[in-house]
């Protein structure tokens, strides 16, 4: 008995070595790789690009080559990873100050926070040195929103704005006309009349997520009226103006809005579009580029949906930024310049297809005739949506903060997330709006007292 | 005489303890710096986003604690869970267990299956569970339930809690299984078949000779299992994310969101502490029902 009971700790001993001696070969196994990676000859300069996984980047990806066919002492390295997981692993390299990366992709979002705390590089003086870069072709709402005390501290990849489309036939079948310029309430009338057992009227996000459901429903807000904060950092959600928009936004989802909600974010409704269960769909004006047969053929496309604010779109950039921990910035914005200037956009529509060219970043990209063959039916919508887009404006009453569709403090990530979590409860059913804009009010009001000095 | 004996059982011990030293070097300094460096984190509110956020502040993170509300929630949910997993998954994977230790034909092929669910990857277990089974408008359970007018019932939203665990019972119950059919296997058949002879019926030769039998099988399956289930966070990842609302963040998913939502890391640090703590508690539980099983065993 007592040789037993000596036996089994070795018994556990034993088999955790063993996971200790594979733990060790991993170990070295990756050690080996980044010794590898990081053994480039002696001039030249491998440089990481922390990138977000898109479909422009994954074209961005395959024509890396031709950057390095014209500089060769400069190689690329691009690491792809989900917009979340690519958040959290850059803002820990640039939060301990590690030089990871020497280009990421980051949003309007963090780009005036990280430029405020010289996290980021300002690109100003850099894009100066380059007469061809021709910063006023930058399209003016995104410039704004990448700017920070007038300098620029980004450069945009790809930028977007919101609209809806929808599918003509599938209105026309219904005797339904959609205006250029809808209102909200033209929108969930026309939605309650296409919707049927087989089609349902709209997708609008539900997914929880400060970058997901709160997007749409947050320019809803703003042009009901609502805002996060008032002048005085004091949190507004239990104002009537919030309760009308999440309301409607909620009884528009159930009465003619696709079933399962609640997990539906860009993709899901993409898909739902694509298939043809939906007649109608606001989200992202790059969506529209994704479209394929059917949706492709007949869809029409109307301005962001409008109650009292007009110009309801939001804004949105991916853009280059570059670390100022990075130690090898001249090559770093070698390639920011190269990735983001017109002869790139020429590039790419040349390589991989004039649909595939990155939209919303410069207005030449607009008058290139290949382009509005390829993007016709939306470019002049996305073009306008972006340009009226005002990060600093875009509520009706002023407020605070920038940001369209986000309000643009470090605290922001989880008071979104914490409150679009307690909408999708109500989008389930499982409480109701005065429930959760009571929680979401407190929420926010937490985060509004440490601006109150 | 006596030293030298005392030198070469010296010896011998050392000869034993030698080999294991690396791994256990190793295995101390991976697994102890970064507990000791949590726990001197858990003393300061550091908020990675904030400049100059690093001071020392005492039990701040640990009073928070207790008044927080979304912590006392996710603890909450993390005893719903665990129990409500445990205790399901132990009573099918007895039944499965008593079904596939009689004479059943293609045991062996079933057996394979039933362990199935334990092998398939935890996060591709839940995605096909959200995207396949229960997807509204795709999903298989939908299409099946349609004629019962159940057809778009948003299942993982509508009932989040339940279907977490569901998701993790399908996991967990092959595993009760395959402790629980150990215990059953090294069952006498001569001690059934006198019960029968001696006039009981199954229920009562269930209940007073394989039940104790198999309760310290149960029992450690039960306490190991639950040291996993606590740590649930693949599945909720990747299902519900914690929500709607807070109703499925438990423990673990919470010190995910404070620390890479809220960056955090003074908070998340005293939550880990925490979770450490409780674990280990559950654990030692676990150690002594495994060596009593030694026990029991070597005793026969």
């Amino acid at each position: 008995m007592t040789d037993r009971k000596l036996r089994s700790p070795y018994h556990l001993v034993r088999s955790r070595s063993l996971s200790v001696i594979a733990g060790l070969a991993l170990v070295a196994v990756g050690a080996a790789c980044s010794g590898a990676g990081g053994g480039g000859g002696g001039t030249s300069q491998t440089i990481t690009l922390a990138a977000v996984d898109n479909p422009q980047m994954a074209d961005l990806k395959q024509l890396v080559s031709e950057f390095q066919s014209k500089h060769s002492d400069i190689t690329v390295k691009i690491v792809t990873l989900p917009e979340d997981q690519l958040r959290q692993q850059v803002t820990q390299d640039v939060a301990a100050n590690s030089g990871r990366f020497d280009l990421f992709t980051i949003g309007t979002y963090e780009v005036p926070l990280w430029a405020k705390k010289k996290w980021i590089e300002n690109l100003s003086p850099y894009v100066a040195k380059d007469p061809a870069y021709d910063e006023s072709d930058l399209i003016p709402g995104i410039k704004g929103a990448l700017s920070f005390e007038n300098n620029l501290y980004a450069v945009p990849f790809y930028g977007e704005s919101s609209m809806l489309m929808y599918r003509k036939d599938f209105l026309a079948a219904k005797g339904q006309t959609m205006p250029d310029h809808p209102t909200w309430d033209q929108v969930a009338s026309i939605a309650k009349a296409v919707n049927s057992s087989s089609v349902n009227g709209i997708c609008l996000r539900g997914l929880p997520g400060w970058g997901e459901q709160l997007a749409p429903l947050t320019t809803v807000v703003n042009t009901f009226g609502g805002r996060w904060f008032d002048q005085n950092w004091n949190a507004t959600l239990n104002t009537p103006q919030w309760k009308d928009a999440v309301t409607f936004y909620v009884n528009l989802l159930k009465s003619a809005g696709e079933p399962g909600a609640g997990n539906a974010g860009f993709t899901e409704c993409l898909n739902a579009y694509n298939n043809g269960k939906v007649a109608m769909w606001y989200d992202a004006t790059v969506g529209a580029s994704n479209f394929t047969g059917d949706a492709a053929k007949n869809s029409g496309y109307a301005y962001a949906p409008t109650k009292v604010k007009d110009w309801s779109g939001w804004l949105w950039a991916w853009s280059l930024g570059m670390p100022s921990s990075s130690k090898k910035k001249d090559a770093a914005w070698t390639f920011a310049d190269w990735a983001t200037s017109k002869d790139y956009i020429k590039l790419v529509g040349s390589k991989l297809g004039w649909a595939h060219v990155p939209p919303g970043t410069r207005t030449s990209t607009y008058s290139l005739p290949e382009y509005q063959a390829a993007a016709g039916g939306f470019a002049t919508v996305t073009l306008q949506s972006i340009a009226h887009a005002d990060v600093n404006h875009s509520t009706v009453d002023p407020v605070p903060y920038i940001g369209v569709q986000y309000v643009d403090i470090d605290e922001f990530q989880q008071l979104g997330d914490q409150v679009s979590q307690e909408f999708a409860k109500v989008i389930a059913g499982n409480q109701t709006v005065d429930q959760a804009l009571v929680k979401a009010q407190a929420l926010a009001a937490a985060v509004g007292k440490t601006y109150q000095h | 005489m006596r030293d030298s004996a005392a030198s070469v059982s010296r010896r011998d011990a050392w000869a034993r303890r030698l080999p294991l030293l690396p791994a256990f070097i190793y295995v101390f300094l991976l697994t102890q710096i970064p507990f000791v460096l949590t726990i001197y984190y858990s003393f300061f509110s550091w908020n990675l986003l904030k400049e100059g956020s690093f001071k020392f502040a005492g039990l701040d993170n640990y009073t928070r604690l207790i008044t927080n509300e979304s912590i006392r929630t996710a603890i909450l949910n993390t005893v719903v869970l665990t129990l409500a997993v445990i205790a399901i998954s132990v009573v099918l994977g007895m039944a499965v267990a008593m079904l596939l230790n009689s004479e059943v034909w293609g045991k062996g092929f079933m057996r394979t299956l039933m362990i199935a669910p334990f092998l398939i990857m935890p996060t591709a277990g839940a995605l096909i569970w959200k995207d396949t089974l229960l997807n509204p408008l795709f999903g298989l359970l939908p299409y099946l339930l349609s004629p019962f007018g159940l057809g778009r019932v948003d299942w993982v939203n509508r009932f989040p809690m339940a279907t977490v665990v569901a998701v993790e019972v399908w996991r967990w119950t092959p595993f009760m299984m395959l402790i629980i059919l150990a215990g059953l296997q090294s069952q006498n058949p001569e001690v059934l078949e006198a019960a029968r002879v001696d006039g009981a019926n199954p229920l009562q030769a269930f209940r007073r000779i394989t039940l104790p039998l198999v309760r310290p099988f149960i029992e450690l399956g039960a306490l190991l299992g639950s040291l996993f289930v606590v740590q649930t966070y693949d599945s909720i990842f990747m299902l519900t994310y914690g929500g709607p609302g807070e109703d499925t963040t438990n423990v673990p998913f919470l010190l995910y969101l404070v620390a890479f939502q809220g960056y955090s890391i003074g908070q998340a640090s005293a939550i880990g502490v925490v979770a450490v703590i409780i674990t280990i508690l559950v654990a030692t539980f676990a150690l002594r029902t495994l060596f009593s099983i030694f026990q029991v065993e070597a005793r026969r």
